[in-house]
């Protein structure tokens, strides 16, 4: 095996390149440990190590892509060549094309811990998953089982250079716990589910994820399929950071460029309620998506999509940025499996200064929505049409009333965005690097009976 | 096979040597090469390679595992070593000789490694202009070709050495149609577990010409109902919904984590009588099929439901050696660097004896979905949603105006018991990927035309 570093093989591939190819090498390695338990046992221990390197050729106008999941220097020779000869089967676009550098400075950001998860012992994750269980198991006598209680951490790096000056590095490590307790009630079987992340093992909030998976379990007993109406939803954060994680892909230099978003003419008009402000800001290290450069190896920056209900920005990656003749966002997002496409890194939706309780309160009549499925099946992100399957409970005189399940929402996305009405200020970073708030918005068709 | 028995049996000793009771090899090498066309041009060739094993031992109910993507002695001695770390039951014991083993042979007919990529481009142009030529209404096209190779081999301490080669052919389109109500999308795919034969078989075109009409086709759309109705599926085009509404209940993981809705209802009656279930990885050619699941273990024609009554759970190794029984067949996992869990292959319901246009007919009211797209279920209590693709209004027992996406949602047994026909009409669908705990895997299923009296339709239209 090579010994040398992940910056010194990309860097050996880019020397290859030949008279009039720009080349790009993209290498990444990491190491990871998932621990499942349940009833109180290990379940297992799974560990390993991945590593892998993708390569882009751009020759005349033309790009080929190879990858591998190995890092010996053969495979990467082999993967070189791969790449070179893919190029020569597309056609010509004169926007293809290597990242060059533009003078934007890496941000430093205190990210990594690599040695606290690097070096935390087998058996005090195997713990901290059985106590997590067990907190589980203890929390509320209706709680018969818990279907799985996991622990995973990964550690690792990657490195970027190219022909066109980019050469850059970074390391990064993460852990995240998640629990999914089962509730029974007679006949009525009902499972929660909760999870953190976190850059070290001490920042995970293990009170918030077992509180949050059981009260999500049992707070479904007894739920039924409600009366079908027009009302008011109330998204709790992890709904609300799917919702504009969604409206953030509607925002993005490949969706734009191509004709398949419903914004992409709409710049500087106003798209959303005011209220409504979403930026994506890779700098801001409270979200796990923060990362000094994009994966094309530019600094990232923060970038303001919606201001104040004004459509202000997209996100690009240098193709789609010389497409729409702008520059790139550095908003490049890939593993080493993939060429970069323009996409959200760490989005946050600007606060309001109200609490969950003063929200679901202004609202009066409603109904809270607390957990989708779906998502990939009834949301259309170029047309819009948004139909998600729901589970909540109906909002009545300003508080949470009984629990439903077995029914949908539906709206346009487009008419959402308008249709926000209050914005809660309980901003919760959620574990996909998303900074939410809940969400009210008007007018949604819920269907159930 | 991609490994020597002797090399194997090495390792095996290593995953065994903390007393482990059960150890496992399983090698994977795969190769994919797509070329995808957007936009008018062709956009990109890409090809990957990964290879590496995955070393499983098993002590009592816990399962150690690591996985490395060094196949060299040392690698796998390392892997092995990690893997039988979780095990410390003390003493060793010694796997049983493997043999020189079964390599079942991919029944592709023409390698698609070995055609030119030139005329994998030449499918993209194709397609493209024939979606093209839906009419100028259509403003984008995606063309996508998708080739894949993935040989494996399995070796266990109980003396199973097994290789497979599996190989996919995959052609995708979607198309985006522009009109006064602003954009629309439609899609189709066709994938099959053979070669580049594949193409003597479909014409791009066709598959880009069905594209493009389901875009156009929604331009004219209206917003779908909200609220319970009675629903016709298209034969075909709705196998998902049994994948999700009992498919993923019937896996024996989660019915022995009381994590089902169908845990303990053996011999019971489930569903209406008209329904028999059927999980079958023999199926040539269709997009689950296989030869040897990803345990060694041959694949299998599984009747879970018959005539209504519950007859079968989908089984893997662990499970099954729990439960006192056989695999099933069904031991599945999306790489190397993945543990084997219970997972479907092909899934379908069985036709039945009715003139699928009399369906319609006898539905004075309701939907009609062609075409149903991703689902997803809640094995627990049985709720699932499934999002159309192709969907239209009944008004007295004819199909009528076309309708914009939604979800459907539903719970498992209550669907089951209330479909009320079944068409003459079987056909398998889509190939798909189905998600389970962060793995995908290639699944098919099928059915014939079959009506369900209520289902909720997550439209807006009151």
């Amino acid at each position: 095996m090579s010994v040398l570093s992940l910056g010194e093989l990309a860097r050996e591939v880019v020397a290859r390149a030949r008279p009039g190819e720009q080349v790009e090498a993209f290498v990444a390695r990491s190491n990871s440990t998932t621990v499942r338990v349940y009833e109180g046992e290990l379940e297992s221990l799974t560990s390993g190590q991945s590593h892998g390197v993708g390569v882009r050729v751009v020759v005349d106008g033309r790009q080929g892509f190879a990858s591998a999941g190995l890092l010996d220097r053969d495979a990467v020779l082999e993967v070189l060549s791969e790449a070179r000869a893919n190029a020569a089967y597309a056609e010509v676009d004169p926007c293809v094309g290597l990242a060059e550098p533009d003078g934007v400075p890496l941000p430093e950001l205190d990210l990594a811990d690599v040695a606290g998860v690097r070096d935390l012992p087998e058996q005090a994750k195997i713990d901290m998953a059985t106590y997590i269980e067990a907190r589980a198991r203890g929390a509320d006598p209706r709680i018969e089982s818990v279907r799985t209680t996991i622990w995973s951490d990964s550690w690792g790096e990657v490195a970027i250079a190219s022909t066109t000056g980019i050469d850059v590095g970074s390391v990064g490590a993460s852990c995240s716990v998640a629990v999914s307790p089962i509730a029974r009630d007679g006949d009525d079987t009902q499972i929660g589910f909760a999870g953190d992340g976190a850059r070290r093992p001490g920042d995970l909030d293990v009170d918030r994820v077992v509180n949050d998976a059981v009260e999500r379990a049992t707070g479904m007993l007894g739920a039924t399929k409600p009366a079908s109406e027009r009302l008011t939803v109330v998204l709790d954060r992890p709904v609300a950071a799917a919702f504009v994680g969604i409206v953030a892909g509607m925002l993005t230099g490949g969706q734009v460029v191509k004709g398949r978003s419903p914004f992409a003419d709409r710049l500087g008009q106003q798209v959303a309620a005011d209220a409504v402000s979403l930026v994506d800001d890779p700098t801001d290290v409270r979200s796990l998506g923060a990362d000094e450069h994009d994966g094309e190896g530019l600094a990232t920056r923060p970038n303001t999509l919606i201001a104040c209900g004004v459509l202000s920005g997209f996100l690009y990656d240098t193709y789609s940025a010389r497409r729409g003749d702008v520059t790139s966002t550095a908003s490049a997002v890939r593993g080493y499996g993939s060429v970069p496409v323009a996409g959200a890194q760490a989005l946050q939706l600007a606060p309001g200064d109200i609490s969950q309780d003063e929200l679901v309160a202004a609202v009066g009549e409603g109904f809270f929505v607390d957990s989708v499925s779906g998502l990939h099946s009834g949301v259309n992100p170029v047309s819009g049409d948004f139909s998600v399957g729901v589970t909540g409970r109906r909002i009545r005189g300003g508080v949470l009333g009984e629990p439903h399940r077995e029914a949908t929402i539906a709206s346009t996305l487009q008419r959402m965005l308008l249709d926000v009405v209050l914005v809660g200020g309980d901003l919760e970073w959620r574990p996909g690097g998303t900074g939410s708030v809940s969400l009210a918005i008007a007018d949604v068709a819920l269907s159930g009976t | 096979m991609l490994l020597d028995a002797d090399l194997l049996t090495d390792t095996l000793y290593v995953a065994l040597a903390t007393g482990g009771e059960f150890a496992e090899v399983f090698v994977e090498d795969r190769r994919n090469q797509s070329a995808v066309l957007d936009d008018g041009r062709v956009e990109e060739l890409s090809t990957s390679r990964t290879r590496g094993a995955g070393i499983r031992v098993v002590t009592g109910d816990t399962t150690g595992f690591a996985h490395t993507a060094d196949l060299t002695p040392e690698g796998l001695r390392a892997a092995a070593a990690a893997a039988a770390a979780a095990s410390r039951s003390g003493g060793s014991r010694h796997p049983v000789a493997l043999g020189t083993g079964t390599d079942h042979q991919s029944g592709a007919l023409v390698m698609p490694e070995t055609v030119d990529k030139a005329r994998k481009v030449e499918l993209l142009r194709r397609a493209d202009a024939a979606a093209r030529d839906g009419g100028t209404a259509i403003q984008q096209v995606t063309a996508r070709y998708n080739e894949g190779r993935r040989r494996i081999q399995i070796a266990t301490s109980d003396g199973i050495n097994t290789g497979d080669d599996q190989v996919r052919t995959l052609f995708a389109v979607s198309a985006v149609a522009r009109g006064d109500t602003g954009l629309q999308t439609g899609r189709e795919n066709v994938g099959r577990t053979v070669g580049f034969e594949l193409f003597d078989q479909v014409d791009v075109a066709d598959i880009a010409a069905t594209a493009a009409r389901r875009a156009l086709l929604k331009l004219q759309a209206r917003p779908a109902p909200s609220g319970a109705v009675p629903v016709v599926i298209g034969r075909g085009g709705g196998g998902i919904l049994f994948h999700e509404a009992c498919g993923h209940g019937l896996e024996a993981d989660l019915v022995a984590k009381g994590a089902s809705v169908f845990a303990g209802r053996m011999g019971e009656r489930v569903a209406s009588p008209l329904v028999t279930l059927v999980d079958d990885g023999t199926m040539d050619g269709e997009w689950g099929r296989i030869a040897t699941d990803d345990e060694g273990h041959q694949a299998r024609r599984n009747v879970l439901i018959q005539d209504g009554e519950l007859t079968e759970y989908m089984w893997d190794r662990l499970r099954a050696t729990a439960a006192g029984r056989a695999s099933s067949g069904n031991g599945r996992r999306q790489s190397y660097r993945h543990l084997p869990m219970v997972r479907m292959t092909n899934t379908y319901v069985m036709g039945g004896t009715e003139d699928p246009d009399e369906i319609v007919a006898q539905t004075p009211y309701g939907v009609y979905v062609a075409e149903l797209g991703g689902g997803q279920v809640n094995t627990t209590n049985g709720d699932f949603v499934f999002g159309t693709l192709e969907a239209y209004l009944i008004e007295d027992g004819r199909i009528g105006a076309p309708l914009r996406d939604a979800n459907l949602i539903g719970n498992g047994p209550e669907v089951l018991a209330n479909i009320d026909v079944l068409g003459n009409d079987f056909a398998m669908g889509m190939p798909g990927t189905c998600g389970k705990d962060g793995q995908g895997v290639p699944v098919g299923d099928g059915q014939p035309t079959l009506r369900v009296t209520a289902l909720t339709v997550g439209g807006t239209a009151a």
